[in-house]
């Protein structure tokens, strides 16, 4: 369930993962090793039941501890019995976080570049991933991993561009999670790909807390949302590293104000790469592309082992 | 919430509680929860654990920037700041996204 909106709240369905059928057997076997030593500091009870049947009538906490026996030689430990408070001070997205650190690891033993693509929806993700895939052809080789509610549409579409392509269903989730990237890789034949993207459940809210491993968020707003949606939805910018402006052919139709929306896109990500695009028309496509193979060479040079 | 109700649970657990009382949380300003959320989240889901009935508890951590032109920190409410000084927007935010189970109230 997500600690942003609460969705996937009771019952919830389960996730699922339908790939291409490449069933190769990445055993990505979370070794979650709980290695917690229950140290229990209750005072031994031992049924010394000195028959002091707590008369205290005044406590306020009604304690229903049966068979208190104060062992004289634990005093301290019939103390931690008490109302206390203890301090934690841990990370909720610790367990999510770690995954996520793990399918980075992973990604660049693999020499991957991975995005984590972003929108609201139908602000036309598909179809410029589907142009993307199409366009980068041999130059960069890609696979899709989608994240939808329900069905695989996406899926069916993605495939057009002859990409393998795994779809994740998350049922009630509103995000995809990096333990559900992990079992998504099992499905997918990674063998000579240089570029994974993964389509995220299209949601400007609760994906931008959940990190994925990916190298780069990329983050769509498509002309026909507003000018003023990065205002709306600042963490989601914010964490961005590219901004996509899609469906540029239709900007003339509705009154774009192409000025408007950079300042406001600028003012919440300052760091962001920007690029206007038209998956229809082919606006754009090439410089996008570019920058992915750009990445992607940098990746190279780097190697795997750099932070 | 269930993140946070299960590591909860678990170091309450660990500590030996036969209840929690309250739990703690620090929630960063620009951390995106909403607390109505998470209050309803967290009483559809303590029913039936050692946390029934138990009391949320969130406390707020302020956004804190960074200005790398005055190499001063300033603080905001919103991720559209500006440094006061010289009002150039801030590329690195140093706190405020945090979403953290501070404490637990047990027993």
């Amino acid at each position: 369930m997500c600690n942003d909106c609460g969705c996937g709240l009771p019952g919830e369905t389960p996730i699922g993962i339908t790939g291409h059928g490449h069933g190769h057997p990445h055993d990505h076997g979370h070794p979650h090793d709980h290695g917690h030593e229950h140290d229990h500091e209750h005072g031994h009870e031992h049924p010394h039941s000195h028959s002091h049947s707590h008369s205290h009538g005044d406590e306020t906490h009604s304690h229903s501890h049966s068979s208190h026996s104060h062992d004289h030689s634990h005093d301290q430990a019939a103390a931690a019995d008490l109302h206390r408070t203890i301090e934690i001070r841990r990370s909720i997205l610790e367990k999510n976080d770690r995954l996520a650190e793990r399918n980075r690891g992973f990604f660049r033993a693999r020499g991957l570049i991975v995005l984590n693509v972003l929108s609201s929806p139908g602000s036309g993700k598909t179809t410029f991933l589907r142009e993307t895939v199409k366009a980068l052809g041999n130059r960069l080789r890609s696979g899709v991993i989608v994240g939808d509610l329900a069905t695989d549409n996406d899926a069916r579409r993605l495939r057009e561009s002859g990409a393998p392509v795994v779809q994740i269903t998350t049922g009630t989730v509103c995000h995809l999670e990096a333990e559900m990237v992990s079992r998504a890789l099992g499905q997918m034949d990674l063998q000579g790909l240089e570029l994974l993207i993964i389509e995220n459940v299209g949601n400007l809210v609760c994906p931008a807390s959940y990190d994925l491993g990916e190298d780069l968020r990329v983050v769509l707003l498509s002309v026909t949302e507003g000018e003023d949606k990065p205002l709306k939805y600042p963490p989601m910018f914010n964490a961005a590293d590219a901004v996509i402006i899609s469906k540029m052919d239709l900007a003339a139709h509705c009154s774009f104000d192409r000025e408007a929306a950079l300042a406001n896109i600028r003012s919440v990500s300052p760091k962001a790469r920007l690029f206007e695009v038209s998956a229809k028309t082919g606006t754009g496509m090439a410089e996008w592309c570019n920058y992915l193979i750009e990445a992607h060479q940098a990746r190279r040079r780097e190697g795997p082992f750099r932070a | 919430m269930d993140g946070a109700l299960s590591m909860a649970l678990d170091q309450a657990r660990q500590a030996g509680a036969t209840k929690v009382f309250a739990l703690r949380l620090r929630v960063g300003a620009l951390s995106g929860v909403v607390p109505d959320a998470l209050q309803f989240a967290f009483e559809a889901l303590t029913p039936g654990t050692l946390a029934e009935d138990a009391r949320l508890d969130l406390e707020t951590v302020p956004a804190r920037f960074w200005c790398a032109t005055c190499k001063s920190e300033f603080q905001a409410d919103n991720l559209m700041a500006l440094c006061p000084n010289c009002q150039t927007p801030s590329r690195e935010l140093r706190s405020g996204r945090e979403l953290e189970l501070a404490s637990l109230e047990i027993e």
